[in-house]
């Protein structure tokens, strides 16, 4: 059949009647011609109009012909397929809808989350050509991907061969003035190849260019559309205004696009030339500064080939600077990778696990068609008795099964549309490229088939076993069915739910165990009343590194003043879990190191006398730095246990001194506080760095006050709940200057949360899986015993007339529905053991296998199997035996 | 199954011989110039007539419109469309392929 005669049909299914009477039309005509003739050669009308009418045959067999030739058999008894199983659906409303709603749930859960993989994982990021975007770092044997210092970026960018463009861009806070409030604003310093390398063209007015990209080149600034919309009212003559950043006046030459994003940069509200910072330590090829490097590969070149290529211009690079480049590489990775290669596995262990809930949703679907089946097994055994095909019947069952999946996958897809954003939202922080989920053509495609799926799945265990069931035997037992094969089909059901409900709560007790065990891990410092905040400095201060100190002294004293402040520190904006900084050094005594690479390197902080009360950090030996520390004093610095142990161990740090690089000084060891988990609560031990060295702010070198001058972190301990200050201490801020923000504000409980929101997020998501799959499989063990009392009331009632007692029955009956949890959760137990090795990465302080968990969630389950047992158990307990016995 | 189709398959191949050669057409008319055609030694069977036309036109080798018949009749006119002419071209030389190669055979049979 070709595609014109198929379309031919198609058409011939529609406008029936009308297609019907046309032929009875054209019949009749060639009846009517037909007599004209015999009429014509002399015979009598009567005659004639016999004679036609027996040539032509049945009319009813003519146009039976013709309808089958007019339209789609197939089509047709598939449409019949359809009403009849609209029709079985209708009369029964409530197994309908049961089985829709536990369809939705596992077709809609999994619809959400694949929307979830799809948007993160799968999608190309937005930009055009896309997988041709890379992420450019230096690496070292420290920090795999480390930020790239400028003077080496303007390197790579004039000596590689596989770019077509390469970009570099940083994170910056800067101080808007001059228009109403004064303002924190965060945003990108970018170089101009920025936008160019992502493919991104302004929505307004132009790029940086490249003279504007270089010290002295001409102070222009693009906005994002936010700051646009916000600042402007989204006026076209915005371009050529002017804004006052950190006292400097900028003229707007472009507007960035609503929906341009990197990374999580919805916060970024300009671009600024970062060739015009002329910063020394900036400008130092030894201090990466956070600059990050995205570049374009050149169409046809592969990562290995730009690999290759970067490495040789490393390699030449640490030949001509050794100090700074020595030892250190270049890592690449597509950008997309760069931004979700954290999250990937999880999602997948999600994905899996929510694939195991639809696998329950599917089974408790099937074990109630089953039900229905067997009381449907008369109909059939009429049917096929009526000459309907035993194929027949299984395409019948399938459609109504496939129809019942892709029902329930329609509202699941509803469920899913409307449910995820709310749900991303409750968990902020968890997701790169959360903006980007939601529902397009490849979800639909996957709901589709799944529900498709679904309904074959479920649909197809019951029409086995229409299929092998002899249908005359049927009719001699009066309809009852065979309820042999029945039980078997509905016992492996419950074996399969249970266990596969195990492994899930296996899964997701493991996540909270982990969780539980986290929380308790001690990070070092005490959380509790801790507030940060950051402070922009004002605008006019200068560069002077006695204004600057005299001006943080008295910021320092305004803060700390502000009733309810027991004590208050200025930071350098790298507190534990929130920013970092590392600074190389060597031990007194010891010939310095050529190399940086050949240096040790300690986080550092900068604190002042009152850091150490304000975390709650131990102190262990020593001192930590007085208000007599200051520029004029002798230079001190207060390490932590894990420094003194490794350098000193044989105890002696204190009074000894450390040379530090960059900052050219020898300070001496005053004191040794506890270790901080600063990488995080579980990562921590595996960092590479984690010595710990605290200088005192008034210490800082005069030629690092300009890059402190950009804006300090404060943290303080507080009598009351911590948020409740901030309007106290904007106030007191204020009154030092107007043109001052305080920003960035947090407790620092929120901080030690947020560092753990990817694994509340995967266990927020697997423990709701695991609950849904516990509820599925109880509902799916009181189904089966239900059915069972129902099945032997006869036999119970006879039991219970030969003298059983309710205690018997109860134990008949629960006994069974236990046997068969006990089944599922040994074979769950072997299954669970198997699949959670994939979640190493995931858990934390147990073992994959640890037997706590699966111990407890098996009690659980059995728990609940025997609470959903006990209802039917308890029917079966009021059996009455006279009743039960009359009914037979 | 199988001597039907050829049944079928010889009605399409008449059918639209008697349209290349008669021009329009109804099927009262297609259905008598068949018989006469054969010496009468045919009867076309209506039941598979209409069937068969209703194919025809499905596969594009004819177009139908109402029309009148020359006794003031209403009825359905048929015609041979060009990708029908095609088609009759192509059957008829298949079709002589066929007899020729029948025709040998029960030649070398006889002459045994």
């Amino acid at each position: 059949m070709n595609f014109r005669v198929i379309l031919a049909r198609l058409g011939g299914l529609f406008d029936r009647d009308r297609r019907d009477s046309e032929l009875q039309a054209e019949l009749e005509s060639h009846v009517q011609m037909h007599i004209d003739d015999y009429v014509r050669s002399g015979l009598a009308p009567e005659e004639a109009r016999r004679r036609a009418l027996h040539k032509l045959g049945g009319v009813e067999k003519v146009t039976e012909a013709y309808r089958e030739q007019r339209g789609l058999p197939f089509l047709e008894t598939l449409a019949q397929d359809v009403r009849f199983a609209f029709r079985g659906m209708r009369k029964n409303l409530g197994f309908t809808s049961i089985a829709l709603l536990t369809l939705a749930l596992g077709i809609g859960a999994n619809t959400a989350l694949f929307s979830v993989v799809n948007g993160v994982l799968l999608n190309p990021l937005p930009y055009p050509e896309s997988g041709r975007l890379t992420m450019v770092y230096s690496s070292t044997k420290t920090f795999e991907h480390s930020s790239v210092s400028y003077p080496n970026f303007l390197d790579w960018q004039r000596q590689n061969n596989s770019f077509s463009t390469m970009a570099a861009f940083r994170d910056h806070n800067w101080n808007l003035t001059g228009q109403s409030e004064a303002e924190r604003l965060h945003g990108y310093m970018v170089s101009s190849s920025f936008f160019p390398t992502l493919g991104v063209a302004p929505l307004l007015g132009r790029n940086i260019s490249a003279d504007e990209d270089r010290v002295g080149g001409a102070p222009v600034l693009m906005i994002g559309y936010g700051l646009w919309q916000r600042k402007f009212g989204g006026s076209p003559d915005v371009l050529g205004r002017r804004m006052i950043l950190n006292g400097e006046a900028y003229t707007i030459v472009g507007v960035v696009p609503a929906n341009f994003r990197l990374y999580s940069s919805d916060n970024v509200q300009i671009y600024v030339p970062i060739g015009q910072w002329n910063d020394s330590t900036f400008r130092n090829r030894r201090v990466g500064m956070g600059t990050r490097v995205v570049a374009r590969l050149k169409p046809g070149v592969t990562l290995d080939q730009a690999r290759a290529d970067m490495d040789s211009v490393a390699r030449s690079l640490a030949t001509l600077y050794p100090e700074s480049n020595a030892g250190s590489g270049v890592s690449i990775s597509t950008l997309k990778n760069d931004m979700v290669e954290d999250i990937g596995p999880t999602l997948l262990v999600l994905l899996a696990a929510v694939g195991f809930v639809l696998l329950i949703a599917c089974t408790n679907v099937a074990n109630l068609l089953l039900a229905r089946s067997t009381g449907r097994s008369r109909e059939f055994a009429v049917r096929s008795a009526m000459g309907a095909s035993q194929s027949r019947l299984v395409r019948q069952l399938l459609t109504e099964s496939t129809l019942l999946g892709l029902i329930g996958g329609g509202v699941g897809l509803l469920l899913a549309a409307e449910g995820t954003k709310p749900l991303l939202a409750a968990v902020p922080h968890a997701l790169p490229r959360a903006a980007e989920i939601g529902v397009d053509g490849r979800v639909l495609l996957f709901t589709l088939g799944m529900s498709v799926a679904a309904g074959m799945l479920f649909g197809l265990v019951n029409a086995l076993k229409v299929w092998r069931t002899n249908l005359q035997e049927t009719l001699k037992e009066g309809g009852r069915g065979s309820s042999g094969t029945r039980q078997r089909a509905q016992n492996v059901f419950v074996v399969v739910e249970m266990a596969v409900a195990l492994v899930l709560l296996v899964g997701s007790g493991l996540m909270i165990r982990s969780l539980v065990i986290l929380l308790g891990v001690n990070p070092g410092f005490d959380t509790h009343n801790v507030l940060k905040f950051n402070v922009t400095m004002p605008p006019n201060l200068g560069t002077d590194p006695a204004h600057i100190r005299a001006a943080l002294r008295q910021l320092h004293d305004a803060v700390r003043n502000t009733p309810g402040v027991q004590a208050a520190s200025l930071e350098g904006d790298t507190l534990p879990m929130d920013g970092d900084s590392e600074l190389p050094f060597w031990l007194d005594g010891q010939p310095k190191p050529a190399t940086d690479s050949e240096m040790n390197w300690g986080l550092f902080y900068l604190a002042e006398p009152d850091y150490r009360k304000a975390l709650g950090i131990p102190l262990l030996r020593g001192r930590f730095f007085t208000d007599a520390d200051t520029e004029r004093s002798v230079p001190v610095v207060v390490i932590d246990e894990f420094l003194a142990n490794k350098f000193f161990p044989n105890g002696d740090a204190l009074g000894k001194r450390l040379n530090l690089g960059l900052f050219e000084t020898q300070p001496e060891i005053v004191g040794i506080v506890g270790h901080v988990k600063h990488w995080g609560l579980d990562t921590d031990s595996k960092s590479k760095i984690q010595a710990q060295l605290y200088v005192p702010v008034a210490q800082v070198p005069d030629q690092f006050m300009p890059l402190v001058r950009q804006g300090m972190g404060m943290v303080l301990r507080s009598d009351v709940e911590p948020m409740s200050l901030l309007p106290a201490i904007r106030h007191s801020v204020s009154q030092l200057s107007k043109e001052q923000v305080v920003y960035g504000s947090s407790t620092l409980e929120q901080v030690v949360s947020d560092s753990l929101a990817d694994r509340r997020f995967a266990m927020v998501l697997l423990g709701a899986f695991a609950g849904l799959a516990l509820l599925l499989s109880s509902i799916g063990i009181y189904g089966v015993i239900s059915y069972l009392v129902g099945q032997r009331v006869q036999e119970i009632g006879t039991r219970m007339a030969l003298g059983a007692q309710r205690r018997d029955v109860l134990q008949l009956v629960l006994g069974r529905g236990m046997a068969l949890a006990a089944i599922g959760v040994v074979v769950g137990a072997v299954l669970a053991f198997a699949l959670t090795r994939q979640m190493r990465s995931m858990i934390y302080g147990v073992s994959a296998a640890d037997p706590i968990t699966f111990l407890a969630v098996s009690l659980l389950l059995m728990l609940v199997a025997v609470a959903a047992c006990y209802v039917p158990a308890r029917r079966a307990m009021r059996v009455d035996p006279m009743m039960a016995l009359r009914y037979e | 199954m199988g001597e039907k189709e050829v049944r079928q398959g010889t009605l399409a191949l008449m059918v639209l011989k008697t349209l290349e050669s008669m021009g329009t057409l109804h099927g009262y008319g297609i259905a008598r110039r068949i018989e006469q055609t054969s010496g009468d030694l045919l009867s076309v069977n209506y039941g598979t007539l209409y069937p068969a036309l209703l194919k025809l036109e499905q596969e594009g080798y004819i177009a139908s419109e109402w029309g009148v018949s020359e006794n003031n009749r209403r009825a359905k006119y048929y015609r041979l469309t060009r990708a029908g002419k095609r088609q009759v071209e192509r059957e008829t030389r298949d079709w002589q392929e066929t007899t020729a190669i029948l025709a040998r055979f029960l030649a070398s049979e006889e002459s045994r």
